[in-house]
């Protein structure tokens, strides 16, 4: 070609070329002669602006620049279950064999998916059939607990022309062919192919009215976020951010789990993999893996790429939604996304808002959460994507700009205190400034599920921590040893509550996931005895012979003591806290 | 056919500007000749067609707009390496400094490194024995881990760095042999000296590499001293399989090289002045640490970094708590009161602590104890503040006894000698020995099977 398209300028990740009319706007692109990926981001007359995926060393004025004529895209089909790919989608295992090094070299060109792998597929529809967007052509199971739906492309629809029997295919053979309404034969493969920023269409958003159950106490009583819903965790350093979205993964019941180490450390990614492989997933029985895709851009990792991450999580979140799984997604962190952001803004010497962002940050965060959702999908299926995402406040200070926008778009905060991880109080949730707005939407399903009590006891846990956290203004000042027995009994439930309730030891055998019913049975048995301690303070009863009875410490072992399978030992514990009581009740008026 | 560009079209700081340029790469070394006969090097960081933007690594001084000859050397910034380097002395760009000649290179290494892929890496496990109760018990360093000191001005980082060097013992030396490397970015003479005395004392001097860059050596340097140190590591642990502990002091310096440097180049600011960037630049560094697949080397990084006004918020140490598994944080009020080493250890951390002890690396209730005694010594800080307001008479005795609780495990625990090289069991039975002085009522942490084998109330 003559009028090729060379480099101009170079700066950090972002490259320019001048004086070319050939590159749309987030047009895909191969920099130089080792083809880097990149992408286009800014168009004027006479320059074009490229932020390039992968190190610029080496790059020379003069090398060519070639457009793909498309958006920055993921391919679509099986074996992306149990994978881990870079920001753009490059399987890192397959990277690592084809390198022969445990480094990334540039340049290296993998296909995303395995295309030799032979699929078992049964095809489901035949010859003649009306198919429209998001319908079902053939399915196969990808692992042994996730079955893959092919389905026909949201811009396609038509009749099918000719199919091909059930058999062993690859990834891009051709298992069926439709005609479309203008008469236009479309092949269609295991596969297909998804811009990034753009979300997969649906038929129509559904309430979020169902919870997404992680076995965690403090969110599922507490905090509570439902399927298809989005949550903020922000927090400083060592405050538990990675530690909570671990065990959200491990434990929540969303069918299928996607896992974005956005700018984080690489030790982390590797214990993601080990710890997922060995954990057995109580529902299935098999290893988590098998749910899971672990998406791994870590800090040293071209910073580009880390800003595409985050949308090639949620591309392939939406399109596991479609087939009609529940999926959610851990984002950590999007700070680091904020700050790749950030930097590019930085690189294009673009006017900064707050701190050095850009000022389109809020725009960008607002689109990335409203992708989450569930859905009635084109096919007519449900399913949903949750999001949750850590943040990474700056000096873990929750004024700066990425958590409060962050804030604006997530309808729940589970805000990580500080001086709670300091003391090793894990998940360091503080349940004071913490919010969930989804108890509306979500108390019909308590209460059908779990019944009217529960929401009882939960607003009464609340109530006590509310009531404590006023009190504790004042031992602060003058100790707790002036406050009258009434008092000091809601200061000793609330350490029930706080040691034995709320705080969940993620190592421990039977405490790292918890499901609802013992919840509530451990909410009960609180509750039960502070009321009826609190009769007996009424009847002029001290609060320290009540205490020295040893209730309250054996209710905060019980999260050890009662093992999840024996709900029935709940009966014995009030047994006991009414028999000890009342003996104490008769010995004081004898 | 070499092409010698004469004169310079701008000169700013550390930068300089060419023009007309011509086959040039990013990020390509050139030598600089002055008339004078002497030669610098610097490296193209910006380029714009023709025109391009270098970075000068000694400074600019002398530099005018006519009297130099700028050389391509057509290689990005390499460095040579060779296992000879072990015991050599280097400048912060890596060349020998200690009179005993030029290395002989068996390969050349890019300093930038590569990125490790996530799937090749090894999770680190292994802990490493460091002789001192508060790091071993409390903050477990783990072979491959990075675990920054974040100390202040008249601090002692310095002692700390020296002594864990010198009593680090790895639970099972698998490798072939231990070594350090030693990185100073903008230390003082004397800090300098202090370690290189000190190694020379204990005879490890042939297991180090020094890289030294001083307070007063250029700025550009100083961006260039942690990424030689770390090529020098990989190299040896990746090519060698040796145990390398680096060690980078101060990494506050380097941030505000960093910083000079970005703002000489006209970048926008972000945060207190320090570029957009840094959060991937410190990344760059610090996610060199590690194991891989492979290999059984291994690079531990303890980079020790100077808070401005003991503000943990700044945005270095900030950055780098994001970045690395975990901190030892220092405090001047423990070293106000006589304490060495003067560690804060409510918000200490380490990340990578909970899979390399317990049953079968350290003891099996490690982690059991180290959380009661965070959670106890929490509330110690809780009893004194109350003791403050009302006076410690007045408190409840349960309150007295986290008093008296938390002084022992002040002036016992984590005050310790410099000579003093503590084993896993005694620091370990010594916390248990703390615990006693509370009722066991108070221990919420432990399954009563642990407390029932090592609970000893204390004797009044």
């Amino acid at each position: 070609m003559d009028n090729k398209d060379v480099i101009f300028g170079i700066n950090g990740p972002v490259v320019t070329v001048k004086d070319s009319r050939s590159f749309s706007m987030m047009e895909m692109v191969y920099v130089g002669q080792q083809r880097l990926v990149g992408e286009v981001i800014r168009l004027s007359g006479d320059e074009t602006t490229i932020q390039v995926y992968e190190e610029t060393t080496g790059l020379k004025p003069g090398d060519a620049v070639v457009g793909t004529g498309e958006p920055m895209n993921v391919v679509l089909g099986p074996g992306i279950m149990d994978n881990i790919f870079d920001g753009i989608e490059r399987p890192l295992a397959a990277i690592e064999e084809e390198s022969g090094s445990v480094f990334i070299s540039r340049g290296v060109s993998v296909p995303s998916l395995d295309e030799k792998r032979l699929w078992d597929v049964h095809v489901t529809v035949k010859k003649g059939d009306k198919l429209s967007a998001g319908d079902i052509y053939a399915t196969l199971p990808e692992t042994r607990i996730i079955e893959h739906r092919v389905l026909v492309p949201p811009t396609l629809s038509g009749e099918v022309v000719s199919v091909k029997p059930d058999g062993k295919y690859r990834l891009n053979d051709t298992v069926a062919v439709i005609r479309d309404h203008s008469g236009a034969e479309h092949n269609l493969t295991l596969c297909q192919r998804w811009p990034i920023k753009t979300p997969r269409p649906v038929n129509k958003k559904l309430p979020a009215d169902i919870p997404l159950i992680t076995g965690q106490r403090v969110i599922d009583t507490l905090l509570p976020i439902s399927k298809g819903g989005t949550a903020a965790i922000p927090g400083g350093f060592g405050a538990g951010k990675t530690m909570t979205q671990h065990q959200l993964a491990k434990w929540c019941d969303a069918d299928i789990i996607i896992y974005i180490g956005c700018g984080e450390r690489g030790n982390e990614m590797s214990q993601v993999l080990q710890e997922f492989k060995e954990l057995v997933d109580p529902k299935s029985g098999r290893p988590m893996t098998d749910r899971t895709v672990l998406i791994a851009n870590t800090s040293n990792m071209p910073v580009a790429a880390r800003e595409a991450s985050i949308y090639t999580g949620i591309t392939l979140a939406e399109y596991y939604r479609d087939m009609g799984y529940h999926c959610a997604i851990m984002a950590d962190s999007t700070s680091r996304w904020a700050e790749a952001l950030r930097e590019i803004s930085g690189r294009l010497e673009e006017m900064p808002a707050e701190e050095g962002f850009p000022a389109y940050l809020p725009s960008r965060l607002s689109d990335f959460y409203e992708r989450a959702g569930r859905v009635e999908t084109l096919g007519g299926k449900q399913g949903s994507v949750t999001v949750i995402g850590a943040v990474s406040p700056q000096g873990a200070d929750f004024s700066e700009p990425v958590t409060q926008n962050t804030k604006r778009f997530t309808r729940c905060f589970w805000a990580l205190d500080k001086s709670l991880a300091y003391a090793r109080h894990y998940p360091a949730i503080n349940w004071m400034t913490s919010y969930s707005e989804y108890f509306t939407d979500l108390d019909p399903w308590f209460e059908k599920e779990q019944g009217r009590d529960f929401i009882d006891f939960r607003n009464k846990i609340t109530a006590i921590l509310q009531e404590e956290n006023s009190l504790m203004e004042i031992v602060k000042l003058i100790g707790a040893d002036v406050l009258p027995d009434d008092q000091k009994l809601i200061i000793e439930t609330a350490r029930v509550i706080r040691v034995g309730f709320l705080q969940q030891n993620a190592f421990h055998k039977e405490d790292t996931f918890v499901p609802l019913e013992k919840q509530k049975l451990m909410m009960k048995t609180i509750i039960h005895l502070y009321e009826v301690s609190k009769g007996l303070i009424a009847r002029n009863i001290p609060l320290s012979r009540i205490i020295s009875l040893g209730l309250f410490d054996k209710l905060t072992k019980m999260k050890y003591d009662i093992p999840n399978n024996k709900p029935e030992m709940f009966k014995e514990y009030e047994k006991e806290i009414d028999e000890a009581l009342n003996s104490t009740l008769t010995a004081e008026f004898n | 056919m070499v092409l010698d560009y004469v004169g310079v079209k701008e000169i700013n700081g550390s930068l300089i500007v060419l023009d007309g340029v011509k086959g040039a790469f990013n990020e390509e070394i050139v030598d600089i000749r002055l008339e004078n006969g002497t030669t610098r090097q610097g490296r193209i960081v910006q380029m714009d067609g023709e025109r391009i933007v270098v970075q000068v690594f000694e400074s600019t001084k002398g530099i005018s707009l006519v009297n130099t000859k700028t050389r391509l050397t057509g290689r990005p910034m390499e460095m040579p390496l060779s296992k000879e380097i072990i015991g050599r002395i280097l400048n912060g760009s890596g060349k020998p400094i200690d009179g005993l000649g030029d290395i002989y290179p068996e390969k050349l290494g890019n300093i930038n490194g590569t990125p490790m892929n996530p799937v090749s890496r090894v999770y680190p496990k292994n802990y490493i024995n460091t002789g001192i109760s508060t790091i071993d018990t409390l903050i477990t360093l783990i072979r491959g881990q990075k675990l920054p000191i974040f100390s202040g001005s008249g601090m002692k980082h310095n002692e700390l760095a020296v002594q864990i060097v010198r009593q680090a013992k790895i639970a099972d030396d698998d490798g072939k042999g231990f070594c350090v490397v030693f990185a100073a970015m903008g230390v003082k003479n004397d800090v300098a000296d202090y370690f290189k005395r000190s190694f020379e004392e204990f005879g490890v001097m042939n297991r180090v590499v020094m890289l030294l860059n001083l307070a007063n050596d250029p700025i550009i340097e100083r961006i260039l001293t942690p990424k030689c140190a770390l090529t020098v590591a990989e190299y040896l642990a990746f090519e060698h399989d040796m145990q390398v502990l680096v060690i980078m002091t101060d990494m506050t310096s380097y941030a505000e090289a960093l910083r000079e440097f970005s703002s000489s180049k006209g970048e926008i600011p972000g945060r207190k002045g320090f570029p957009g960037y840094l959060y991937s630049d410190l990344a760059s560094l610090y996610e060199r640490a590690g194991m891989v697949k492979g290999s059984r080397g291994s690079v531990t990084q303890i980079p020790i970094l100077t808070m401005p006004n003991d503000d943990i918020t700044h945005p270095v140490p900030d950055l780098t708590g994001y970045i690395t598994e975990g901190q030892i944080v220092l405090s001047r009020s423990l070293q106000g009161q006589g304490v060495y080493p003067p560690i804060d250890v409510l918000p200490s951390l380490s990340r990578l602590m909970k899979d390399g002890i317990g049953e079968g690396y350290t003891r099996a209730e490690h982690q059991d104890l180290a959380n009661q005694l965070f959670s106890s010594y929490a509330k110690v800080i809780d009893a004194r503040s109350l003791a403050s307001v009302i006076g410690a008479e007045e408190l409840s005795p349960i309150d007295k006894k986290y008093l008296e609780f938390g002084d022992a495990f002040e002036k016992r625990f984590v005050n310790q000698s410099f000579t003093e090289n503590r084993s896993i069991e005694q620091s370990l039975d010594l916390g248990w020995e703390l615990l006693g002085i509370l009722p066991r009522s108070e221990l919420d942490r432990v399954d009563d099977a642990i407390l029932d084998k090592f609970y000893k109330p204390a004797s009044e």
